[in-house]
């Protein structure tokens, strides 16, 4: 379906990122995966990926790094000649009550999670206005909704990427591009492995489907979003919670 | 024909013969679902003709005469299904009527049946099939809700308060069902070149396009698409959602 095309995701080795990654593969897509940390894990998941057929590049970078962010897109320029879909999903979380949160936990979250999807737009962006097409996709979090006790930086930066969503599908909305975010409730990754297990098991309470989601179906809600079929979605923000937030 | 992803399923579509309704039901009917159209005697022959372009297909589609706007017939019309295929695996709440007028002029006749159908009709419709799906442990009901229930519209009171509602009965089903392997979601289109657009006055139609950031009609098949989308298998983890597909003119 994808066949040709160049997909940019950020965050792409690991948990929603590498199952949207796959996902884009097994459509045909090539795919530059970035990362920022763990080079071995990510030439081997980028082995496994290759194996599937399309073409699977990484890319060493800090999406908070204005210079990483236009190096990894002129890698991926000179390697492909093109980038049809740029996916925003790299993300950090560093927890604590606003009383104990530091203005470098803050900080950190915002630049890397926020002002990260808007460098790395902003180096794509030229690249897809002058061929009149493109696919942008945000992930954001069900958290960006709602708030969550101990993750304002991630809550806000999450919330964040509505509002950047949202004018920039505005500005691109006659240039043939569109810009959407995609809002996963609590997925089993890494980062909710890393919640404690008793408020883990608190939060599936409060799911109304009583589970964790799987990276493979918030991939497949970006996959869709990313159809030329899709084009006159924009502006949107598609959760996918299992009920946690409507 | 194994292989086609909606084979051996069976599903109604309300409205599903014409404008978004009936691009929906002619997609799943391609994509080897058996659709049950259900809409008012004078849709049986839209229904008909729509068939006529499916080639293949058009043995998958079924129309019966329903108002469903009267629980009754509702309750008739899906008992038919259930005879006649089987099962039920997914309910599309598509039906849809406007009775547009500045609240100032509207009757009360007006917003009743606008209310009634678009808004009644899905509760009818859900209450109908929801033991079927229950009892069998999976579902998938989508309502077709619109950007101006989100929004509201100059002289469709009636009408933004039937699509907010259908959000509200959406969430709460989702709610209700959530164990029970039935997703419950909205799809919220904006403006969508179907009839019911061209019955408005092209004054307002070009006001709306002017208004839409992508300065264009949406098609029924790119809402048909979404529909499908959450029709499928796999999208089981999407419930209480409402999906927005305007072309950027509500965010």
């Amino acid at each position: 379906m994808f066949e040709g095309r160049v997909a940019l995701v950020t965050g792409g080795t690991r948990g929603i990122g590498a199952a949207i990654t796959q996902a884009l593969v097994e459509s045909g897509a090539s795919v530059a995966a970035g990362y920022s940390r763990g080079r071995e894990s990510a030439e081997t998941f980028a082995r496994q990926m290759s194996q599937k057929g399309a073409a699977v590049s990484i890319h060493q970078g800090r999406v908070d790094d204005v210079v990483d962010c236009n190096r990894v897109v002129k890698e991926v320029m000179d390697r492909f000649g093109r980038i049809d879909y740029l996916i925003n999903n790299a993300g950090i979380t560093v927890d604590k009550t606003v009383r104990k949160m530091t203005v470098d936990d803050w900080r950190q979250v915002l630049d890397v999670n926020l002002s990260g999807a808007f460098q790395m737009t902003k180096a794509v962006l030229e690249h897809m206005i002058e061929r009149g097409s493109g696919r942008i996709i945000n992930i954001s979090s069900v958290i960006g909704e709602t708030g969550n006790v101990g993750q304002a930086n991630y809550a806000a930066s999450k919330a964040g990427l509505f509002g950047f969503t949202k004018s920039l599908a505005l500005e691109m909305a006659q240039r043939g591009i569109t810009v959407n975010c995609v809002a996963p409730g609590f997925v089993a990754t890494e980062m909710v492995a890393a919640i404690p297990e008793a408020a883990l098991s608190k939060v599936v309470e409060k799911i109304p489907q009583r589970r964790l989601g799987r990276p493979e179906e918030v991939a497949r809600v970006v996959r869709f979003l990313l159809e030329d079929d899709s084009s006159y979605i924009t502006g949107a923000v598609y959760s996918i919670n299992g009920g946690l937030d409507m | 024909m194994d292989s086609l992803p909606f084979h051996g399923r069976v599903g109604i579509v309300t409205g599903g013969s014409r404008g978004i309704g009936g691009a929906i039901s002619s997609l799943l009917a391609k994509e080897g679902g058996t659709v049950a159209i259900l809409g008012l005697p004078e849709d049986r022959a839209r229904a008909q003709h729509l068939a006529s372009r499916l080639n293949g297909a058009a043995p998958r589609l079924h129309f019966y005469e329903t108002d469903v706007g009267i629980y009754e017939r509702c309750r008739e019309a899906v008992a038919a299904v259930l005879e006649e295929h089987g099962r039920i695996d997914f309910l599309v709440n598509n039906a849809g009527i406007t009775r547009d007028h500045t609240v100032r002029k509207m009757t009360i006749d007006e917003w009743e049946a606008v209310l009634q159908v678009n808004l009644s009709g899905p509760f009818f419709m859900i209450k109908a099939v929801l033991d079927a799906m229950l009892e069998r442990g999976y579902g998938r009901i989508v309502n077709i809700s619109s950007v101006v229930g989100v929004s509201g519209n100059f002289g469709q009171a009636n009408y933004a308060a039937a699509k907010a509602g259908l959000i509200g009965l959406t969430k709460t089903v989702a709610r209700e069902v959530a164990k029970r392997g039935i997703t419950v979601n909205a799809v919220a289109p904006g403006f969508i070149d179907t009839d019911m657009t061209k019955s408005m006055p092209v004054q307002a139609i070009e006001s709306a396009i002017a208004q839409t950031p992508e300065q264009r009609l949406g098609k029924p098949d790119e809402v048909a698409q979404l529909v499908r989308f959450l029709l499928d298998d796999k999208a089981g983890y999407i419930t209480g959602a409402v999906y927005n597909i305007n072309g950027g003119w509500y965010m």
